[in-house]
């Protein structure tokens, strides 16, 4: 893929934010018709940023319409309100075609326009404009030259621009997530884009799989799998699909963590007797006892500076979390609200981390500063499983159960923007968001 | 493989969502009524290690030997009074059987984080491992491994389906 930044038309300014209040729950729905795909959420950002997305030219002659997805991506964002270009007519492809005061009297700070146009062996050049339409300033601007196999990354990327030149964030569009589909008795791992299109199956077993996680290059996954009667862990290249046991002890095997330099990884061992955590090398070897307690020890994650590690354990009679150095030593618990908090994983900030808390007799997704350790809890779901940060840290994926299915949902960091997804025939558990990709 | 996952995300109204999950504590009586109380008269009339002439004694469904599970309360590991003669009489066959080997499989219900879930039915495992060992079994003939909540032997969502999968199964190599 080759991408070129086009020069803006007009003299480029700062950019000034552009928000505007959004009084009530707002509900918003995107029905499209070419393929099973319905994207519905509920609540949003408390100030949502308007935008116009004008459908690129010739884009209607593709078998994906690229404004489609872009518009998808910054809806499940829940930070943006997406203005409806029907009824401009005819509509902007070009800077010198848009006639701001029609964008602005619909409300629209913001107005993305393109055209796609066949290039040469059966390219495509898609090119996109994000204009201010209060200061009428391009505010970004570039064209890719792609096969049609690239039209869905290419629209996650060009999300990724208008959001971050919009909000000052990282946008997560062109991200992985990978979770496990369980149907009747067959188990998959799965790798997806951030919007669960283009899966792709990296193992397939009769026997269950589960806690698949990312190395963070997001080059190899690391899996629990039962294929030997027991827990064993694997890793598994994605790029070759070729894969190795990492952990395959008398006991069981399960847990695994990538630190974030890659070099090691943690797992939860029982070779010595109760669960405990181990540091080990990818290949398998030079496998180290980290926790020393007779009790439970299990669930470890690492900072993103790889300072520090979070980990579970019932060493004070129920399941809590604890916080130890990387290196070795004691720990603190750190979470004292209930009887039963498990599964965290650090913030990618490293300043807060997502848990499971139980309240009675429902699991909810929470975040605890670990400064102030104060507690928020984001989700109203009942059966909440395996949260996990997307890597720019403003929504969090999970799992949970709707009428007795699995199902993944996700939930912005502020508790205020909700999807779920589900498959249409089976269950999906264990997600986890992968890291940003640098391509 | 390429495959298309087509997902769909239903808005949902987060107030009548779902329906709740009562957490109750499993009713003891069906407990015993199911496994001990049945496996007890067996118990009673059968010798536990019978000669190899009178068929396998661990398929022989009036043999205590062919009962496998022990089961276990919420969020608990102690081995009840009630599955202790299950657990003796395997005790006594690995001990005649020095050459047997068996797996312990410790197993949870579905409820919270399947890794925490993993590593509590490995504790119920070995729960029902140390009380083995202090019957005199080496533990060169236990493995304990733990299935955590992966595969219930019942699969609805309430207790009557979780008290069956709250157990550790005695699984005798090569079964």
């Amino acid at each position: 893929m080759k991408r070129n930044e086009m020069k803006p038309v007009f003299q480029t300014s700062k950019f000034a934010a552009l928000f505007s209040m959004l009084l009530t729950l707002c509900c918003l729905t995107v029905n499209n018709a070419w393929s099973a795909l319905t994207i519905e959420i509920i609540g949003g950002a408390a100030m949502q940023i308007p935008v116009a997305i004008a459908p690129f030219a010739q884009e209607g002659a593709l078998q994906q319409s690229i404004t489609s997805i872009v518009s998808a991506d910054l809806q499940r964002s829940g930070q943006f309100k997406l203005v409806d270009p029907a009824g401009i007519s005819p509509l902007p492809f070009e800077p010198a075609q848009v006639r701001y005061p029609e964008w602005r009297g619909r409300g629209a700070d913001a107005l993305v326009i393109g055209s796609v146009v066949p290039a040469a062996s059966g390219n495509y050049e898609i090119r996109f404009r994000l204009l201010d339409v209060l200061k009428q300033t391009q505010l970004a601007g570039f064209s890719y030259t792609v096969s049609a196999s690239q039209f869905r990354v290419t629209a996650h990327k060009i999300a990724d621009i208008i959001y971050e030149k919009l909000t000052g964030d990282v946008g997560i569009f062109n991200t992985k997530i990978a979770y496990i589909v369980k149907q009747g008795k067959k188990y998959e791992l799965q790798v997806s884009d951030a919007d669960g299109y283009a899966a792709q199956t990296v193992v397939t077993s009769y026997e269950p799989l589960l806690s698949p996680r990312w190395s963070a290059d997001g080059n190899q996954l690391a899996y629990v799998s039962f294929e030997r009667k027991k827990p064993v862990v694997f890793v598994q290249s994605l790029a070759t699909g070729a894969r190795h046991v990492l952990a395959n002890f008398k006991g069981s095997n399960s847990s695994p963590a990538w630190m974030p330099d890659g070099r090691r990884l943690a797992v939860t061992l029982t070779k010595d007797g109760s669960s405990q955590i181990y540091l080990i090398n990818p290949d398998g070897s030079g496998v180290a006892r980290w926790t020393f307690s007779s009790a439970i020890d299990t669930e470890a994650n690492f900072s993103p500076d790889g300072k520090w590690m979070l980990f579970t354990s019932d060493r004070g009679g129920g399941p809590q979390i604890y916080r130890m150095s990387s290196a070795g030593g004691d720990a603190q618990r750190v979470t004292f609200d209930g009887s039963y908090n498990v599964s965290p994983r650090f913030s990618p900030d490293g300043k807060s981390f997502v848990f499971i808390q139980r309240s009675g007799s429902q699991f909810h997704v929470a975040v605890q500063d670990l400064e102030n350790g104060q507690v928020q809890v984001l989700t109203d779901t009942h059966q909440d499983e395996s949260p996990s940060f997307a890597p720019n840290g403003k929504m969090v994926l999970y799992a949970t159960e709707v009428n007795g299915r699995g199902i993944l949902a996700a939930v912005s960091s502020d508790g205020r923007t909700k999807q779920r997804l589900s498959v249409q025939a089976g269950d999906v558990r264990e997600p986890a968001w992968g890291p940003l990709l640098h391509n | 493989m390429k495959k298309n996952l087509l997902l769909s995300v239903l808005m949902v109204s987060f107030l009548a969502a779902c329906a709740s999950h009562d957490v109750k504590e499993q009713p003891k009586a069906a407990v015993e009524d199911r496994t001990a109380a049945a496996a007890a008269p067996a118990a009673a009339t059968q010798p536990a290690v019978q000669s190899a002439t009178t068929g396998n004694p661990l398929k022989d469904p009036n043999n205590i030997l062919s009962k496998r599970s022990v089961y276990f309360d919420y969020d608990k590991d102690v081995v009840k009074e009630e599955f202790k003669p299950l657990v003796e009489a395997h005790a006594k066959y690995l001990q005649a059987h020095g050459d047997v080997k068996v797996t312990l499989q410790g197993n949870t219900d579905e409820r919270g984080s399947r890794e925490y879930n993993i590593a509590l039915g490995q504790r119920r495992a070995d729960a029902v491992k140390k009380a083995m060992n202090v019957l005199g079994v080496a533990d060169k003939q236990i493995e304990t491994v733990s299935l955590g909540e992966e595969k219930p032997r019942k699969d609805c969502h309430e207790e009557s389906c979780w008290q069956e999968n709250r157990r550790a199964d005695v699984v005798y190599q090569g079964e």
